[in-house]
């Protein structure tokens, strides 16, 4: 993946495409965060809109059904003026080499600005950035088990606007750590941000191997795992998993590791409870705690706009000097 | 970069006063609504509305997002959120900065000031008009005019004291 040159960024080591959260400096995951902030402002207007991109086309390329990053996407493009297309694509009509090589060629002749992919298979949106021509940008929505970078920095977003220094804070990450793009992304962006205590919480089937080298703690027990935490994040449990060997079922897996209101007493009385969405209620989290003053699952939709939105402009920014 | 000269702002800052009281004698108060553009203008604007003894908090206006220049430059490193602490359907705007030169701030200004509302009017306050106009757009009240070549810059630092600097590209 993202070994010898870093393609996210342009000879000045401004971004230019925005794949992966490894990688990038401290300094410029704080500036997706203080653009992030203003552009919290537009939202708030009668008229949510500003002319940053006016006369960019943005093509929303998916591989993978999506629909709350899809629509924040196409959301954050709109209140930036550009123009969206959005494209989905059954992948598994057709093998992913032929299926990429093909559809590139085609889309390069729409002469868009920049892409915004989700794939099933990880390291999707970077070939695809290999193969833009100069000026055009990728963002990746999630591929396979890769990445979910602007999932992560929203939630940095989140995590920010109400536990302001990161260098103090203990996060918790429960549930399939294993096969969670955002978590992997959470973690880069949580050490690059200075958090100085990071922990998963998971049975031991899904948590990767040598997830310790990342630079976090690994739990078994909720309770002990989200001890005096400021921030829990749940995954989301993916039904397929509770079929295969790896979890005997849902109601087994709430009872063991599921965020419950007795559960989160262990953490700090101010925890905040974040979920990438969307929830399994009664699986991972307990339905008082999802609507508990504590969860921030919806402001995190709301910040996600902002966020995409600070980030297409950076990246489009950069890429048309 | 060598400065010329420092400009008396104090002074500035009277003539500015006096000939906008003047503009707003016959305006209601209630309909008033100053808006500073950022970083300048708002210093300016601050001043102003002391001066003045205006009740309204004075609006601040980012005008990042509605540069012409952003595929020039990209996106311009201030990160202040604009602010307007009033409605501004129905008000009568003074908009305010500290200085005038191409007129493409105040484009954008009031392009972006039309996506909180329509007001029913708005008038142009700057500390200084310099030359170099590139658009239909001229200041209603203004302390001075003065004349520049190309390699020269006027510039306000602030915001306390205030302080008018023009300088020399060296």
């Amino acid at each position: 993946m993202m070994v010898k040159q870093n393609i996210q960024l342009d000879a000045a080591g401004r971004l230019k495409h925005f794949l992966s959260i490894e990688g990038l400096s401290k300094t410029t995951l704080i500036s997706i965060l203080d653009h992030a902030e203003t552009f919290t402002s537009v939202g708030e207007r009668a008229v949510k809109k500003v002319p940053l991109l006016r006369g960019k086309t943005v093509v929303n390329l998916f591989f993978e059904a999506s629909t709350r990053t899809r629509t924040t996407f196409e959301l954050a493009a709109k209140r930036l003026s550009a123009d969206v297309m959005n494209i989905n694509i059954d992948a598994s009509a057709t093998s992913k080499g032929e299926s990429l090589a093909d559809t590139l060629r085609t889309l390069e002749a729409m002469q868009a600005d920049m892409f915004i992919v989700r794939h099933q298979d990880s390291g999707a949106p970077e070939f695809i950035a290999r193969q833009v021509s100069s000026g055009v940008s990728v963002i990746n929505a999630g591929d396979g088990r890769h990445a979910h970078p602007t999932q992560a920095m929203l939630d940095m977003f989140t995590i920010r606007r109400h536990k302001p220094i990161f260098e103090n804070l203990t996060v918790a990450i429960v549930g399939d750590i294993k096969h969670s793009r955002v978590a992997r992304s959470e973690i880069h962006a949580l050490k690059i941000l200075g958090v100085p205590e990071i922990r998963v919480v998971a049975p031991k089937t899904l948590i990767p191997a040598e997830i310790e080298r990342l630079g976090v703690s690994v739990h078994h027990d909720i309770k002990q795992g989200i001890k005096d935490a400021d921030v829990v994040i749940m995954l989301r449990l993916q039904k397929e998993r509770m079929s295969s060997a790896l979890l005997p079922s849902g109601s087994e897996f709430f009872n063991t590791y599921g965020l419950t209101s007795k559960n989160l007493e262990a953490a700090k009385t101010d925890a905040i409870v974040m979920h990438p969405g969307p929830i399994n209620r009664g699986i991972e989290i307990d339905s008082a705690i999802a609507d508990s003053k504590q969860s921030l699952i919806l402001e995190q939709v709301t910040n996600g706009i902002a966020v995409r939105m600070a980030i297409m402009s950076l990246v489009v920014g950069n890429a048309s000097l | 970069m060598t400065i010329d000269e420092t400009l008396d702002t104090t002074k500035l800052l009277n003539e500015v006063c006096g000939q906008l009281k003047d503009r707003i004698r016959h305006i209601d108060p209630n309909k008033l609504g100053f808006i500073g553009i950022h970083t300048g203008g708002v210093w300016v604007a601050n001043k102003i509305a002391e001066e003045l003894q205006l009740k309204t908090n004075v609006g601040e206006l980012n005008i990042a997002f509605y540069r012409d220049d952003f595929s020039k430059i990209g996106v311009h490193p201030t990160v202040k959120p604009s602010q307007l602490p009033f409605e501004v359907n129905g008000r009568h705007l003074i908009l305010v900065d500290d200085i005038l030169h191409t007129g493409r701030t105040v484009r954008a200004a009031m392009n972006e000031i039309f996506d909180y509302g329509r007001p029913l009017s708005i008038s142009l306050v700057v500390l200084i008009a310099r030359s170099g106009r590139e658009l239909p757009i001229h200041a209603d009240v203004c302390g001075a005019d003065i004349n520049l070549s190309k390699g020269e810059h006027v510039k306000l630092r602030g915001p306390e004291p205030l302080r008018l600097e023009i300088c020399r590209d060296s």
